[in-house]
């Protein structure tokens, strides 16, 4: 049965990557993307790899789609004619193709439990981290601890995503404020759903963000969703609400305080005589210590990744605003 | 404390300053945060170089867990010695562009700049640091992001289509390499290099793990500018700030071709990539075609900056060719070029900016006369200059000498005198700048005022670089007993391979 749903997933997905190509119309594009990246969430969760799922589906399909439709809200919806020939690139890319199949031949087979990546390490997390960490969520586990390092350096990575949007585009400042009121005034439905919804999205953020420990989510996932309720609010009460709600200068200043938060867990595990980030020496039983550890820096993932998602969304749409006005 | 977190401060110190950098809010206070930390790394890179050279290599498990559970931080002669140049080269180069980055780059912008230069610094040594493939791979994300960012501050709008350009090839030689790890990853279960290189040899002649190779190779390639890779770089270069070139130019590149040594002969083994795969060949004859086709591209160009961007993609062939040499002579040669480069190109992008500050263009008739009314800047550009193309007594010359001697160890006259032939290229186009700067008068209607030397701030690091290219090229104990060791200890490592499984004991 998981077979089949594989296939016709993997299917979609295939029809959805040749309508992607083909197409001109970029709107139509984006949203094809959004569905290209549920899909693949879909087949994540087949995979049983929820978490992936989850941020596949929050960064891929919500976010993402996001900022592409304020990106066209700046550059017009046609695709223009290249005027380059396509010849090469479609070298390079039959190649590329025909060496990822070429690796594929002699893949371990699918699923099986004898596989390299089944024998080596994993068999530790799976049967020493429960004892050793004391979570529930092995992925958590890994990600937060076992490879704590690799997640410090991911969340680093949003916060140069979010120096380099800064560098292009420069958020609205409070001066040009009398610019006229955007947003969707006229939709009274939209203003009183959006007005029920947003308060139980943040709250969803804040259930992702600290039960990450025992089920699928954490400060990635729920850094994405927090952001996405004030992106929500501010696409139906208009860019300067939400500005007065929560201002760029503010983000400007959490977003670097979270990666702070991170890694000063790293700087107190060793003047506790720790390693960098070793979170057994946080507190006196090393599985609380661990607990203390993977909470504290999680806090910090969630809080830099909403604010530079937000800085971003910020970012793009001041711009479009600034085109409207002008 | 601080010794036995030696190996982790190169990443944690500029890794945390990047945000307190953002935080601090003054353009000077972050000129000064970033200039200290970026000291203390190279104290640190220096201190480790020198116990690496004493004791072999040195390991540093972060969170406590141990390899190849956890992820590790595995320094070797080969990486501290690349790591010493580059956070050298950050340091002086911050030092330098506290005045050029005030000239070229908005005000509103320096806090970003600082931030960026950190977060590349931590990303590069992040790279060199770490023994841990997919751990690499986030580091090349976030040096990567940051360069990206850096190209794109300067206040001239063509460098935005050059940064764009950079990110296209950039993320597809990020995304190359990441497919190739997680093919490597499929069939051996680990992601720790030394234990990749163990249970590679595993599975003999696995199309999945030479799949995963040519991946890495071809993301290797477009990352450290490999002709015909290369087409990014020159726009880059030339359209970024004058700080950030003279940076990127000594060390981005550099990082990427000691990941390709990595690659090849510590996770791969050189006998499997050169003997079974014959890659020895592929990268000998694109060297080679990239020293004599770029060297040529560089004598027509018109803006110095692009000459030495079309320079740097010809010293990189020189590197490659001494990794495709296969043998200890010529993997060493390749990575004392990596350290003499550093230093060369550092000075000459250096002595580009300062004209940069004083002329406001570099194209080469904006050079005529200058080697009159900035003295020191030009002579120090001489200098520089000398040594890229090879002159007895700086560094160039150094590297040559050992390039050429390990290509004739093996009988191969014909590389030996193709890398003498590509010197002369080096003198053609450095010798069109001289002429300009040295015997021609500063055009009509220059106020001659107006161009004079440049301040301290940016011909002290300047000159440092400039002394260091001729210190290390008459005294060479360091960089040859250190390359030395490096190479011995990458070649023997790989070529008796089968070091000891890791316990499997928890």
């Amino acid at each position: 049965m998981a077979v089949l749903i594989d296939l016709v997933l993997l299917s979609m997905l295939a029809l959805t990557a040749l309508r992607i190509i083909f197409l001109k119309d970029l709107f139509a594009v984006v949203m094809l993307f959004g569905i290209y990246s549920f899909l693949s969430a879909l087949i994540f969760i087949n995979l049983d790899a929820v978490d992936v799922a989850f941020t596949e589906a929050a960064v891929g399909a919500g976010i993402s789609t996001v900022l592409m439709l304020s990106t066209l809200a700046l550059t017009g919806r046609k695709e223009k004619e290249s005027k380059h020939s396509s010849i090469l690139p479609f070298l390079v890319v039959t190649v590329t193709g025909a060496a990822l199949i070429y690796g594929t031949i002699d893949m371990p087979p699918f699923g099986d439990a004898n596989n390299p990546i089944h024998q080596h390490v994993a068999p530790r997390y799976i049967e020493q981290s429960p004892v050793e960490v004391g979570l529930p969520n092995m992925v958590t586990s890994v990600l937060a601890s076992y490879r704590g390092f690799d997640t410090l350096g991911e969340t680093v990575v949003v916060f140069a995503a979010m120096i380099g949007v800064l560098t292009l585009l420069s958020v609205r400042r409070k001066e040009d404020d009398e610019a006229p009121d955007s947003g969707l005034k006229s939709h009274r439905v939209l203003h009183v759903v959006a007005k029920i919804i947003i308060p139980f999205v943040i709250l969803f953020a804040l259930y992702v963000q600290f039960h990450g420990d025992y089920g699928p989510g954490g400060g990635f996932q729920a850094g994405v969703i927090a952001a996405a309720a004030i992106i929500l609010y501010a696409l139906v009460f208009g860019l300067p609400m939400a500005l007065r709600v929560i201002s760029p200068k503010f983000l400007q200043i959490l977003a670097p305080l979270g990666v702070l938060l991170y890694a000063s867990v790293g700087i107190y595990s060793m003047f506790m005589g720790g390693n960098f980030l070793d979170y057994n020496k946080l507190a006196h039983d090393p599985v609380h210590g661990q607990h203390y550890g993977i909470i504290i820096i999680e806090l910090g993932v969630g809080i830099t990744v909403f604010a530079v998602m937000l800085s971003i969304f910020y970012a793009f749409a001041s711009q479009a605003e600034r085109r409207n006005v002008s | 404390m601080l010794e036995q977190h030696l190996a982790a401060l190169p990443i944690l110190l500029p890794l945390i300053a990047a945000p307190i950098v953002l935080l601090v809010g003054r353009s000077s206070l972050a000129w000064m945060v970033a200039t200290l930390v970026s000291g203390f790394a190279t104290i640190a890179a220096w201190q480790l170089l020198i116990t690496c050279l004493a004791s072999g290599s040195l390991s540093y498990a972060v969170g406590g867990w141990m390899a190849p559970w956890g992820i590790e931080l595995r320094i070797d002669a080969a990486n501290a010695f690349v790591l010493l140049a580059v956070t050298a080269i950050s340091t002086l180069v911050l030092i330098y562009s506290k005045d050029s980055v005030a000239k070229e780059i908005e005000s509103d912008k320096h806090l970003l700049f600082y931030t960026a230069h950190m977060l590349c610094l931590a990303g590069l040594s992040g790279i060199l640091v770490t023994g841990d493939a997919f751990n690499l791979f986030v580091f090349l994300e976030i040096s990567s992001l940051a360069t990206y960012t850096l190209v794109s501050l300067a206040s001239d709008r063509r460098c935005l289509t050059a940064a764009f350009r950079y990110l296209v090839m950039g993320t597809i030689g990020a995304t190359f390499i990441l497919i190739g790890v997680g093919m490597l990853y499929m069939k051996t279960g680990t992601l720790n290099m030394l234990d990749l290189s163990v249970r590679i040899n595993l599975y003999e002649s696995s199309r999945t793990i030479n799949t995963g190779l040519a991946f890495v190779m071809v993301g290797v390639g477009i990352k450290l500018a490999l002709f015909p890779l290369h087409m990014w770089l020159p726009p880059a270069y030339t359209h970024a700030p004058s700080a950030v070139t003279a940076f990127l130019a000594s060390t981005a590149t550099k990082v990427a071709v000691y990941v390709m040594i990595r690659f090849i002969f510590t996770i791969f083994g050189a006998d499997h990539v050169f003997n079974d795969m014959g890659m020895d060949l592929i990268l000998m004859v694109l060297a080679v075609v990239a020293i004599f086709k770029c060297s040529y591209m560089a004598t027509v160009q018109n803006n110095v900056k692009t000459v030495l961007a079309f320079s740097s993609v010809a010293q990189i062939g020189y590197m490659v060719l001494g990794i495709a040499l296969v043998s200890a002579a010529g993997l060493m040669a390749g990575l004392i070029h990596i350290f003499n480069h550093a230093l060369m190109k550092g000075a000459l992008f250096m002595a580009v900016g300062a004209v940069f500050y004083r002329v406001g263009s570099v194209n080469l008739q904006d050079f005529r006369g200058l080697g009159k009314h900035m003295p020191w800047t030009m002579a120090g550009f001489t200098l520089a200059g000398l040594s890229i193309i090879g002159v007895p007594l700086t560094v160039g010359f150094i590297s040559k000498w050992y390039l050429v001697s390990a290509a004739l160890d093996q009988g191969n006259w014909l590389v030996a005198v193709l890398v003498l032939l590509g010197s002369l290229l080096a003198v053609v186009y450095i010798g069109r700048i001289l002429e300009a700067a040295y015997f021609q008068k500063l055009p009509e209607g220059t106020d001659p005022e107006q161009v004079k030397e440049v301040p301290y701030l940016m011909l002290v690091p300047m000159w440092i670089l400039v002394i260091a290219n001729l210190y290390f090229g008459i005294d060479t104990s360091l960089t040859t007993d250190a390359a030395s060791a490096a190479a011995q200890w990458l070649f023997e490592n790989s070529q008796t391979s089968v070091p000891q499984v890791m316990e499997m004991k928890p």
